[in-house]
């Protein structure tokens, strides 16, 4: 067809236009090697596909970088890894933007001067020789969680090299808990791999496990994978949570507890399971633990309770006394050996480090990742212990507190830009290969260590290929090398698992008394520990309860906000021995009484253009003895905070928008969903039909799957080349979001239900904005789209105005960006950059539905089922989206519309949406 | 020359011009205020402010251009603002004078005579203010055009379904033949100030503009004719107006756009307003050009009565918008309705009800028809209550519409108010100038009446 | 001859009618009543009078109508037919408004220039403005005026016959 000639000659044109004005530095020198489902050379307007693995948090998750001529655009989840199966977080679908970030560190930095990398490498030989004399004594080094082999290896020969030398750890989000609780229970650290997709009766203590950790994505699927009523018995999921989390969205049965109650909860629990507990009184839940205990009793071998970070390491102990006692061992749950090098309480360690500081006994210390001047706790008064230091080296992106303190400042690559291998959590080993030479001339954390080390490698490839000989010893056998770069994994690397058994869990602790008001610190769901404060798109990202975006805020109760007199906005003081700090008031209904939720990672000053000076620094409350619950003292200080958020209204006002229905009643009546009213469509219509013999594309958003992880969100950000417009701008209600996730409250029997619906276009076959344009600028295709026509729309906002769904999206000023250079390497160059004055929407990432056809065509036939994903469908971790052709009978999406729970959204307006939902199905527990 | 003033005895609601006038002192007394009357300080006082507004305007344009729409409080989901209300607002005024003129020509109301001119050069101003506002409210205004059937080189039309490209149908035919009409009255009274010219250049241009009217018999008679026809077109022009205006909401789904009353309840609105702001300009115009005896006491107290009537065509459209609401029983209707009487709206609703439906009742006693003050207040009060009632139907019917999760609230900006002052500002400057160099009322008309009074 | 024609001045309408009557009556083919303001019955007096705007103002409309309404189905039926909403290509009932409009318009203007045109207007210069007296034919009063070239014309003859009639002036009108 001509036409799709024509759009090749238009990508070419794109595509090297992009690349003219790209800041792009190319691929590497070393051999990479793309994916293999990806073709084997590049062609021009054709992307490539790399497999690697980014850190979250020091474990591994697998994706695939999309590269359009050589510039990383785009991340997909790696199928064949199992922390990702093929989705991703929001986190991994910021890190290319965080790549391109011009912010990013550009050069090293002696006392804040620019240094050159040479002068840091004479400088470090100086010391190093000195210091090697004195068999490493005084060299200090700091790293995060290490889950790297290559790195594990260069620590040990560290050890080697400077014996006396000593290595700390430090992640803000630590899992010092879990690990005290799994040495309590074991005797050694072990790690603990849940298997929720074998749960039918699950308990969660305070721990949101679908999100912000390592495995969240895995587990989102495992766990999605047994809440779907058409496809067999639904797992009853119970949550007892402080602050509202994910899980306690998606719970059946959910209690909102201050942490001291948790920890009553648990202990009751306990005891009625037959295991000896100090504590004697009753459930603070007598009706929840009830229910819970007759489902857990009811499902052996099936039930997992899965406790929380903040519980303290004799709950964790107990919990898997009980998870054994459950009977899920090798089945709901397994022990492995630990993931990550050398595990430790990463607390002890920080203080460690601070307190041989302060006793002088440090000579240099380098801190490869991290920025504790930032993050370690308050009362260790990091950032002025490190000036006391004599010779300091912080190895990291952005040129952030800590490097402020210190001596040397070493710009970190990104890890699109070096080489290096990361185990995920179950132990997978997956190799990181670079997709494109350090844009800022950063140095891998590898590269900084064989300095330290004084060896003759000194490139990272080098390390990690030596490294990867030494294990695999295959000689000179390039295949395996290559297949493990074109997988993404090392196959059957998994960490196999042992079996040990729980030791009856020490009666000497006692449960912590109620805190008057007790502070929960939690990690932010878009900036998580801070690392991402200057990343413009996770800024803007709703929070998936509050819609906050550009801030953090303390969540309360409105229980807890009246007896502190308090509403949202308020500005309120937060008071903690000396320390103070002043923070904006949110109120959440679900949050627990009594507590008070600060996420961390806000207040940054270092952090760069978007991220210094937002928000409030829950870390300055935040001290070693008590770093996730705190008591904590708050007064009004009569000032306001100007919060933000994209949703103002939480009910749904009676209308049929989130349609729910219990286990028993769906088991009832199926069709609930579109049963009476709710769905209205007249029979009959004076309009044609219009015929879609090639493709008829349409969507299903199962409501039951979608956790409201906001990561369909901003990977459509991501490929559909969506601007960020900003706090003023999102505060007149001006976001961008192509696909929106809406939260609602519904009172229902008692119970306070949160919901979230993903709304993105829904191409309505009847489409009311396509009638009242006066240009044609929003049109039907023959397939059934409802496209938009950039060139064309003069911007009369009628569409808007006649979308019910309000779903359109509007240039009211130059949103996209027009002077960053790196920015513009970042686009999409398949999708057209909107100017000001001109109206978007989901296309359906119409995109890749031309490639799809124009890479059928060449194969001479139609576009087979599940070729085609819409950005959404591909990163979503619970699978809630599925996209396809209608005309195509065994497509599962048809089979999905079929289902009962299958309705439109405002049915009632005739407009036959393509986009249709599954309705919610909540398998509460019928009293009987 | 001693001409005998005749007798003025005439029907009962007929409008007498005073005793003692003749042809020649109608024609001097209203052309020399075109001529030689000097402009005096309340003139100058009124202009120079009018037109420091209109320069603001200007200015806002330029800025709107070069930064775009969002310098406005719109957003999603209230897309549209105060340009939407200002241009249904302005266009609702530029009715009056065409009614004047055209239907109660053709009811053969004498009294319109002394009015209609003003009147319709009145509708002529606020139409064309009215319709700079849709292109001022596009995204990528310099792309207006691409609503007009133009042969463009991607062989595009027009969206013939879509309510604005029948706006802008309506609009400029409207335009057109409301000046067409306008002038066409003109033209024997600039043969009058052609043949009255005291300068040289009066005399060119007026000349230019008679275009060598003679008054020759048959001229008048095809005049005549052509004028009782373009009356005859614009009577239901006039309505047609209006109704497409109010389908650019009625064809939406919106609750509170989406109404089948609205074509008849925004006409009525608009003759209310266009009533009203007559009011507002014969008051000052009476005044300072002495013309009592042309506009007299019965022509404010008959566009009272007409005030009265279309105020109550207003309260009915919006008694039956509520009622219909609840007798639908259309969840989204009904929460409309409630939300436009408590919702974060309501005060500006409340103020409407007060301005359009309470405030015209004092019309009921003669007394108040008769006081030039209160009619002079009245006539701004109700202004203002239409435009209440325009940014009413456009913004609380947006802000919270199907989806609560996208409900939001629209906060005007300074521009959103400069933009609506500086149009307010441009159609006096633009009337000023019109008083200063037209005849305001219409000369040859009042001869007619003249003559047929005496021969009566 | 180089005069243009007569002028007679009359002070009332009343008088300008009855004048042209007469002067019909005499015979006079070529004869012009001038008045400021449009008086009843002149128009028969002053001799046969054939009103053709009604006419010409239908045509305006039907042309602007129907090629209204045909531009519309051209184009988005034959021309560019689209999926706008789902509606049909011919939707006729939203091609209405744009055809009334249309309408109106082509109307109007036939209405406006057929009276332009048939009064031979726009004409700047005439022969009559050379009478300074004229002038008042835009304010108060009232003028018949005889051309030289009428058929039954004589010069002497034509003078007397309008001084019959009791002119408050009479005027020589230069060509």
């Amino acid at each position: 067809m001509s036409d799709l000639d024509r759009r090749d000659v238009l990508k070419l044109l794109a595509a090297s236009a992009a690349l003219a004005t790209g800041a792009c530095s190319g691929p590497p020198e070393e051999k990479i090697v793309p994916f293999a489902r990806a073709p084997e050379m590049a062609i021009p307007g054709k992307p490539l596909f790399y497999a690697t693995s980014v850190s979250s948090r020091g474990y591994g998750m697998g994706v695939l970088v999309e590269t359009n001529e050589g510039r990383p655009t785009k991340v997909e989840g790696n199928p064949l890894h199992p922390a990702s199966l093929g989705s991703t977080d929001p986190f991994t679908q910021a890190a290319v933007l965080q790549l391109w970030d011009p912010a990013r560190s550009q050069t090293v930095l002696h006392e804040g001067q620019v240094a050159t990398w040479p002068q840091f490498l004479a400088a470090m030989e100086a010391r190093l020789t000195e210091l090697e004399r004195a068999r490493g004594a005084g060299l200090a080094l700091l790293t995060g969680t290490v889950c790297s082999p290559s790195l594990q290896w260069q620590l040990t020969q560290l050890r080697e090299r400077y014996p006396e030398a000593r290595w700390y750890q430090y992640d803000p989000l630590h899992a010092d808990n879990e690990l005290r609780g799994g040495e309590l229970a074991f005797g050694r650290a072990i790690d603990t791999r849940y298997r929720l997709d074998r749960v039918q009766t699950l308990l969660t203590l305070d721990a949101d496990f679908l999100s912000c950790e390592p495995y969240s994505v895995r587990y989102a699927r495992d766990f999605a994978g047994r809440r779907n009523p058409d496809r067999g018995a639904m797992s009853r999921v119970y949550t007892v949570e402080s602050s509202p989390g994910l899980i306690g969205a998606k719970a059946d049965h959910r209690v909102a507890l201050p942490p001291s109650r948790i920890e009553q909860l648990v202990l009751h629990l306990a005891r009625a399971l037959g295991v000896e507990t100090p504590y004697e009184g009753d459930s603070p839940e007598p009706r929840f633990s009830a229910a819970l205990l007759e489902d857990l009793r009811r499902s052996p071998g099936a039930a997992l309770i899965l406790p929380g970070r903040a519980l303290p390491p004799q709950i964790h102990a107990l919990v898997h006394m009980l998870n054994h006692r459950l009977g899920g061992a090798g089945t709901t749950f397994e022990h492995i050996e630990p993931v990550a090098f050398m595990p430790t309480p990463q607390l002890e360690s920080i203080r460690a480090l601070s307190e041989s500081i302060s006793a002088g006994e440090v000579r240099m210390l380098a801190m490869l990742e991290g920025n504790p001047a930032y993050d370690a706790p308050a009362d260790l008064d990091f950032s002025s212990r490190l000036r006391s230091v004599p010779e300091t080296v912080h190895v990291s992106l952005y040129v952030d507190e800590t490097s402020a303190n210190c001596r040397w400042h070493v710009p970190r690559t990104h890890e699109f830009e070096a080489w290096s291998d990361l185990r995920g959590f179950d132990g997978t080993l997956g190799i990181v290969q670079p997709v494109i030479a350090p844009l800022y001339g950063g140095h891998s954390v590898h590269e900084v260590l064989n300095v330290l080390l004084r060896s003759s490698t000194n490139s990272g490839y080098q390390t990690v290929r030596a490294h990867w000989q030494r294990t695999f010893n295959h000689g000179g056998d390039d295949e395996q090398w290559r297949k493990a770069l074109r997988d993404g994994i090392v196959a059957n690397t998994a960490a196999t698992p042992v079996t040990v058994s729980p030791r009856p869990p020490s009666t000497g602790f006692t449960p912590a008394k109620a805190e008057s008001l007790a502070a929960i610190f939690t990690a932010d769901s878009s900036l998580l520990d801070g690392r991402f404060a200057n990343n413009v798109w996770l800024q803007e990202l709703p929070r998936p309860m509050s819609k906050l975006t550009w801030d953090n805020a303390a969540y309360v109760s409105p229980r807890t906000a009246a007896r502190l007199g308090v509403a949202t906005g308020d500005e309120i003081e937060l008071q903690r021995g000396q320390r103070a700090v002043r923070a904006g008031v949110w109120i959440l209904p679900t949050h627990a009484d009594d507590c008070i939720t600060l996420p961390l990672g806000y207040g940054r000053t270092h952090a760069g253009p978007a991220g210094s000076g937002v928000g409030f620094d829950a870390y300055r409350l935040r001290t070693a003895d008590s770093p996730w619950v705190a008591d904590i003292r708050v007064r009004r200080t009569g000032e306001h905070r100007w919060l933000v958020s994209t949703q103002h209204h939480a009910r749904m006002e009676g209308r049929e928008i989130v349609r729910t229905a219990t286990a028993e009643e769906f088991a009832r009546d199926p069709h609930f969903a579109t049963t009476e009213k709710k769905e209205r469509v007249p029979e009959h219509t004076l309009y044609p039909d219009y015929p879609h013999d090639s493709y008829q594309w349409g969507m299903v958003i199962d409501l039951n799957a979608c956790i409201g992880c906001n990561a369909c969100t901003i990977a459509c950000q991501a490929e559909n080349n969506i601007p960020v417009v900003g706090k003023e701008e999102v505060d007149r209600g001006r976001e961008m979001h192509w696909i929106r996730i809406d939260r609602y409250y519904s009172q229902d029997s008692g119970r306070l239900d949160t919901d979230f619906q993903p709304v993105p276009c829904m191409h309505c076959e009847r489409a009311p904005c396509e009638l009242v344009c006066p240009v044609e600028a929003t049109t039907h295709d023959s397939q059934g789209l409802n496209l938009q026509v950039y060139n064309r729309c003069i911007g009369t906002r009628f569409c808007s105005n006649n979308c019910p769904y309000k779903v359109r999206r509007f240039n009211f000023l130059q949103y996209s960006n027009e002077s960053s250079e790196p920015l513009k390497a970042l686009q999409n160059p398949d999708v057209t950059v909107r100017q000001r004055g001109v109206m978007e929407k989901c296309t359906y990432c119409v995109q890749r539905i031309q490639r799809g056809r124009i890479e059928a065509q060449e194969l001479g036939r139609r576009i087979a089922d599940g070729e085609v994903v819409t950005a959404c469908q591909a990163v979503c971790p619970t699978q809630a989206i599925t996209f396809g052709d209608l005309n195509d009978s065994h497509s599962l999406v048809r089979k999905l519309k079929s289902s009962p729970r299958n309705y439109s959204l405002l049915a009632e307006l005739n407009t036959r949406p393509r986009t249709t939902y599954l309705a919610q199905v909540r398998n509460v527990r019928t009293e009987s | 020359m001693a001409e005998q003033p005749s007798a003025t005895t005439t029907a009962p609601g007929e409008v007498t011009l005073p005793s003692g006038y003749t042809y020649t002192s109608v024609t001097d007394k209203i052309a020399n205020i075109v001529l030689t009357r000097r402009s005096r300080w309340p003139w100058f006082l009124t202009f120079s402010i009018a037109l420091v507004c209109m320069l603001a305007f200007f200015l806002a344009c330029g800025v709107l251009f070069i930064v775009g729409p969002g310098i406005w409080g719109i957003n999603i989901p209230v897309a549209w603002g105060y340009a939407i209300g200002n241009f249904v607002w302005w266009i609702g005024i530029g009715h009056a004078g065409t009614f004047i003129s055209a239907i109660l020509l053709l009811l053969r109301q004498k009294w319109r005579t002394s009015i209609n001119r003003f009147a319709e050069a009145m509708t002529l101003f606020a139409a064309g203010i009215a319709g700079i506002f849709p292109i001022l409210h596009l995204g990528r205004p310099w792309f207006f055009y691409w609503l007009v059937p133009y042969p463009d080189a991607m062989s595009l039309w027009p969206q013939w379904r879509s309510p604005l490209v029948w706006d802008f149908f309506a609009i400029s035919t409207y335009l057109t033949v409301s000046l067409v009409f306008w002038y066409m009255g003109l033209i024997p009274d600039l043969a009058t100030l052609r043949d009255r010219a005291k300068t040289r250049t009066q005399q060119l241009i007026y000349g230019l503009f008679a275009l060598g009217w003679r008054g020759e018999a048959r001229h008048w008679a095809r005049h005549q004719s052509a004028y009782l026809l373009m009356a005859g077109l614009a009577t239901p022009l006039v309505v047609s107006v209006h109704s497409v205006v109010s389908l650019d909401f009625a064809i939406g789904n919106t609750p509170g756009y989406h109404s089948t009353i609205f074509p008849p309840y925004f006409v009525a609105g608009a003759l209310f307003s266009g009533f009203a702001m007559v009011l507002t300009l014969a008051i000052p115009l009476r005044h300072f050009f002495g013309l009592h005896e042309f506009i007299t006491m019965r022509h404010l107290e008959n566009c009272a009565k007409v005030l009265l009537a279309t105020g109550w065509f207003v309260a009915y459209g919006y008694l039956s918008e509520t009622f219909m609401a609840y007798y639908s029983n259309d969840p989204f209707e009904i929460y409309m309705v409630q939300n436009r009487m408590t919702g974060p709206y309501a005060p500006v609703y409340w103020a409407l009800i007060t301005c359009n439906v309470l405030a015209p009742q004092i019309m009921w006693w003669r007394a108040a028809r008769r006081s030039v003050p209160v009619l002079f207040v009245l006539s701004l009060v109700v202004n203002m209550g239409m435009w209440m009632e325009r940014f009413l139907i456009v913004v609380s019917s947006l802000h919270r519409d199907f989806l609560p999760s996208a409900w939001g609230l629209f906060i005007p900006t300074r521009w959103d108010w400069i933009h609506l002052l500086g149009s307010i500002g441009m159609f006096v400057v633009l009337f000023m100038l019109f008083i200063r160099f037209l005849p305001a009322i219409s000369i040859a008309e009042i001869r007619e009446m003249l003559h047929e009074e005496k021969s009566s | 001859m180089t005069g243009y024609g007569l002028l007679a001045e009359f002070k009332t309408a009343e008088d300008l009618v009855e004048a042209a009557r007469r002067a019909r009556a005499a015979g006079y083919r070529r004869v012009e009543a001038y008045s400021p303001f449009p008086v009843e019955g002149l128009v028969e007096a002053v001799g046969s009078y054939k009103d053709r705007i009604p006419l010409l103002t239908l045509l305006g409309g039907i042309v602007g109508g129907a090629g209204g309404y045909f531009m519309q189905w051209y184009s988005a039926v034959v021309a560019y037919p689209i999926d706008q909403g789902g509606r049909p290509y011919h939707s006729w009932p939203a091609f209405i408004p744009v055809t009334f409009e249309l309408a109106v318009l082509g109307a109007a203007l036939a209405a406006f220039f057929g009276m332009l045109a048939l009064n031979g207007l726009p004409k700047l210069y005439h022969p009559l403005f050379n009478v300074p007296e004229f002038e008042l034919a835009s304010r108060s009063r009232f003028f018949l005026f005889i051309r030289y070239d009428d058929r039954r014309h004589d010069a002497p003859g034509a003078r007397d016959f309008l001084a019959s009639l009791q002119p408050l002036r009479l005027m020589e009108v230069p060509r």
